[in-house]
């Protein structure tokens, strides 16, 4: 494909056709905040933090859903560029709860980082914040829907395992949320906790049950590890706190597969100390299962204690 | 190929037959009927039969003039047709006793009279010597409130389908050339030049490519795209097959709101017509060209009126607008070359076929050509629809079509393109209504909706009206509008209960400019211009309220301290009694005070005051 010059913060760059504005600028080690933005799945374009001011254009631009063009000229941080940014993140500040003191997801957090960077020191708007319950009605992920910030990534990763899509937007305006079919809990609804949304949530709408309460994110160190129980190679995260593994949380799912509950609780088993007892929905309800059933082995092992009778 | 001649020949003899007889028309569109015109045809139906006369009873949609319906329409065999208004049910007696066996108009309620080849009567204004309609022309809206909306006779008698046929005769980029001529640009709002885009779709390359028609009008205060399709529906199919054939579709869809039944019953209707008569289907006209249409009726959300969560609605998505480019002419309806153009700026394709581009071209200033449906509500005497040229003024739409500001009061700013548009003060009325100019005020044309506000009407209230619209209809799909709108209309909220502070109007701005700047669609981006303008023109009204803790016009309640004027105040009591929060006290036949502190501003008091002693300022 052919190559395009185009110049970001006076700098000339030459990267292929079809290459987004925000790759080419990261790519020549500019930054570009993204919130909505994932690289498996882009094109979206709803957070509006990415955009840079590209000079003819009648606004400003979402560099994630933008594409180079031969002799355009990008500013990635000019004046109406950060007054937007700013203005963006004080206004998701405005209906977000302030208690990263208390927040699993504090250290590890974009708006955090985001609000760090533009030196925003709390929000200037003030008004409704939004008072929903906390749903922590499924036994392995806790959503937090005052601390989403409708970037969507969630939705369209579910979206991509077949026969899931349990997420979607609901209602409308400042009442739009992230929500399984009517509005329900998340245990009620077709989730198979693989936290393939977790994964990509940057923010901490939604986070491990296994984990809340258990250490700050700076104290966590990951190793990755890749699951050992079908051919696709899921890869996971194993959490150290200190020497002692206190959960496995999902990090990218294998080719084809939609990464699994299944090999997230058999690592647990594997590495865990003292994994909390697995459950599964029987009968539309969560409840406590062996670890034989949770792995799908209760059979296998059922006919080993035959056999080992006989 | 096939012709339409035979058919045309007879259709006419048919209509003429029609418009030879006595005839009584009721307008019958969705302001008509809401003023009770169901009943006016059920009491007309009546008294024809009961005298047992020889009368052809018929309807049509409405002419444009709302403020007077119910309209009746009566001709006798080779006299002038007489619009009445205000015929409410139990006038229909008196009207056929007198208009009908006696011959003799009801003069006084006589609105206009088109005499045709007829001598006129005296004393009825002429149709187009009329106040209302002099200034107007009327070719988009030529057969609105003239011809039966649900016959396809009357259509093709009067030229229908001339277009479709003379369009199939000629190449395909002839049209679009056609087009292009005419000058034609987006009557939904942007303006976007119509040719240029069938040009990008008929460029586009794709085995499959659709024509869509936006009816999704949903502006406060326009109903011009529903006159239209209740007027003359088959002229947007007609429109939509021309540019079905210009670009290469085969399949068409209508996008209209759920809220407009009759329109969609009516499009319904003219579908099922049409493809009687082989004007839609397949190898139309044994021409090779194959054209149908499907309408989807939208489930009530404002943004699918902008084109990309349009198409995300057909495809039976959340409505939520897409990120352009790719544009709809490149990946539309189901990821194919779409053209997606209003209703308007389709219902005015035929004509641009039969008439040529050029004649459409005279009409209009340098940039903007052609006529424009406007709809006038608001503060104004005569709320209703009217096609003028581009290149109007305001002044002259206001005050001589609309006749001027209901109760003498002062006219104050028009808002023009609801809430993606912004108001115009009193001093711009002379400026000429195109695209340009309208822009260059910070407002916009839009899709032609005009709202007419009096001194009675408090600007910073009107700024929050519109807030509170974008805030509930947007889609949530981005931040600023998500979140920015809902904040702009708690600050507005703010300045009129007295809370708010001269950093507001600060804030305001940054927002107007971030979110016009940053949102993703057109609405986003545009919802702020309620507040930029209001704030450009009428910022003192801001000032007062934030400053002086006053609302000038008198409208914002937290504002407004409610006085007893001792010199008129006779004693009677009668605020005392019907004061809930027994803030009035006073001697009996001795002047009445009112407890600013224990008020509640309710404005009970006024209302059973008999002296106008009870002034609130």
């Amino acid at each position: 494909m052919a190559n395009v010059i185009l110049t970001i913060n006076g700098k000339e760059i030459v990267v292929k056709a079809g290459t987004t504005v925000l790759d080419a600028a990261q790519e020549a080690g500019f930054f570009i905040p993204t919130f909505c933005h994932d690289p498996l799945n882009p094109g979206f374009g709803a957070c509006r933090i990415c955009v840079v001011e590209i000079k003819g254009a009648r606004t400003l631009v979402a560099s994630c859903c933008t594409e180079v063009a031969h002799g355009m000229v990008v500013e990635t941080e000019s004046p109406a560029v950060v007054e937007a940014r700013k203005t963006i993140i004080e206004l998701l500040l405005a209906n977000h709860p302030a208690d990263c003191l208390t927040c699993d997801k504090n250290g590890d957090c974009r708006l955090q980082d985001y609000a760090y960077r533009y030196d925003i020191r709390g929000s200037s708007f003030r008004g409704e914040k939004h008072n929903y319950p906390i749903d922590d009605s499924n036994p392995y992920i806790i959503r937090d829907m005052n601390k989403c910030i409708l970037c969507g990534r969630c939705v369209r990763t579910c979206e991509q395992v077949q026969d899931r899509q349990v997420i979607n937007f609901a209602f409308r305006g400042f009442n739009t949320k992230v929500a399984p079919a009517m509005d329900t809990e998340l245990a009620e609804s077709d989730c198979v906790s693989c936290a393939r949304c977790l994964v990509v949530c940057p923010v901490g709408a939604l986070s491990y049950k296994n984990l809340a309460g258990k250490a700050r994110a700076y104290e966590i160190r990951k190793e990755p590890v890749t699951c050992p129980f079908c051919d696709a190679g899921c890869r996971f995260d194993l959490n150290y706190k200190g020497e002692k593994v206190i959960g496995v949380t999902a990090k990218e799912s294998g080719e084809g597969r939609p990464l699994c509950l299944k090999g997230r609780l058999g690592l647990e088993l594997l590495y865990v100390d003292k994994p909390l007892t697995p459950m599964l929905k029987k009968d539309d309800r969560f409840v406590e299962v062996s670890w034989a059933e949770v792995l799908g082995m209760d059979n296998v092992l059922k006919k080993l204690i035959e056999l080992k009778s006989n | 190929m096939k012709n339409l001649d035979q058919v045309r020949l007879k259709y006419q003899e048919q209509y003429k037959q029609k418009l030879g007889k006595n005839r009584i028309v009721v307008g019958l569109g969705t302001c008509g009927i809401a003023a009770g015109g169901d009943k006016v045809m059920q009491n007309v139906k009546e008294e024809v039969a009961a005298r047992g006369l020889d009368v052809e009873i018929d309807f049509t949609s409405c002419i444009g003039m709302c403020y007077r319906e119910p309209m009746v329409e009566i001709a006798l065999a080779g006299a002038p047709s007489v619009i009445y208004g205000d015929i409410f049910a139990d006038k229909v007696e008196k009207l056929i006793e007198s208009h009908i066996v006696n011959k003799t108009p009801v003069y006084e309620w006589a609105v206009i009279q088109i005499p045709g080849e007829a001598t006129p009567y005296e004393g009825i204004d002429i149709m187009e010597k009329s106040a209302y309609y002099e200034k107007q022309v009327r070719s988009v809206t030529s057969r609105l409130g003239r011809t039966n909306p649900e016959s396809i006779i009357d259509y093709i008698a009067t030229g229908g389908y001339e277009g479709i046929e003379k369009a199939l005769q000629v190449e395909r980029p002839a049209i679009i050339d056609e087009i292009k001529k005419s000058g034609l640009r987006g009557r939904g709002g942007g303006g976007f030049p119509t040719g240029t885009k069938w040009q990008f779709v008929y460029d586009a390359r794709g085995d499959k490519k659709y024509a869509v028609c936006n009816a999704d009008e949903g502006d406060p205060g326009a109903f011009m795209d529903r006159s239209v399709l209740e007027g003359d529906p088959h002229s947007v199919l007609e429109g939509m097959m021309i540019a079905g054939y210009a670009i290469g579709a085969d399949e068409g869809y209508i996008y209209c709101r759920a809220e407009y039944p009759l329109a969609i019953r009516r499009l319904n209707l003219a579908i099922a017509q049409a493809e009687e008569h082989g004007l839609l289907g397949d190898n139309i006209l044994d021409s090779g060209f194959s054209f149908r249409i499907k309408i989807k009726a939208g489930a009530g959300a404002f943004v699918c009126g902008e084109e990309t969560a349009l198409l995300n609605s057909i495809e039976g998505l959340r409505g939520m607008p897409r990120v352009r480019p790719p544009f709809p002419a490149n990946k539309g309806l189901w990821q194919k070359p779409t053209v997606l153009n209003n209703v308007e700026t389709y219902a005015n394709v035929p004509f641009i076929i039969r008439y040529g581009g050029d004649w459409y071209a005279d009409m209009g200033t340098e940039m903007s050509k052609g006529s424009k449906v406007f709809c006038l509500t608001g503060k104004v005497n005569n709320t209703g629809l009217m096609e003028v040229p581009m290149g109007i003024t305001l002044r002259d739409i206001i005050f001589s079509i609309g006749g001027g500001i209901q109760d003498g009061k002062k006219f104050k700013a028009v808002q023009s393109g609801g809430p993606s548009g912004g108001c115009i003060p009193a001093e711009h009325l002379d400026t000429s209504i195109d695209y340009d100019s309208l822009t260059a005020l910070g407002a916009i044309m839009g899709s032609g909706g005009l709202v007419v506000m009096d001194e009675t009407t408090c600007m910073v209230d009107v700024a929050k009206f519109f807030l509170n619209f974008t805030q509930l209809e947007s889609c949530g799909k981005c931040t600023p509008c998500r979140e920015g709108t809902k904040r702009m209309l708690e600050i507005l909220q703010r300045i009129c209960d007295g809370k708010g502070e001269m950093e507001d109007i600060d804030t305001l701005d940054r927002l107007c400019r971030v979110i016009k700047n940053t949102a993703l669609c057109g609405l986003g981006q545009t919802c702020p211009n309620p507040i930029a303008t209001t704030l450009r023109y009428f910022r003192s009204e801001y000032e007062a309220h934030i400053i002086d803790k006053r609302c000038p016009a008198g409208v914002c309640s937290a504002l407004l301290v409610y006085t007893i004027l001792a010199n008129k105040c006779t004693g009677c009591g009668a605020c005392v009694r019907s004061c809930p929060a027994g803030a009035i006290t006073g001697e009996k036949k001795g002047p009445h005070a009112i407890d600013t502190d224990k008020c509640i501003k309710c404005g009970a008091c006024i209302q059973k005051c008999k002296f106008d002693a009870i002034i609130k300022a």
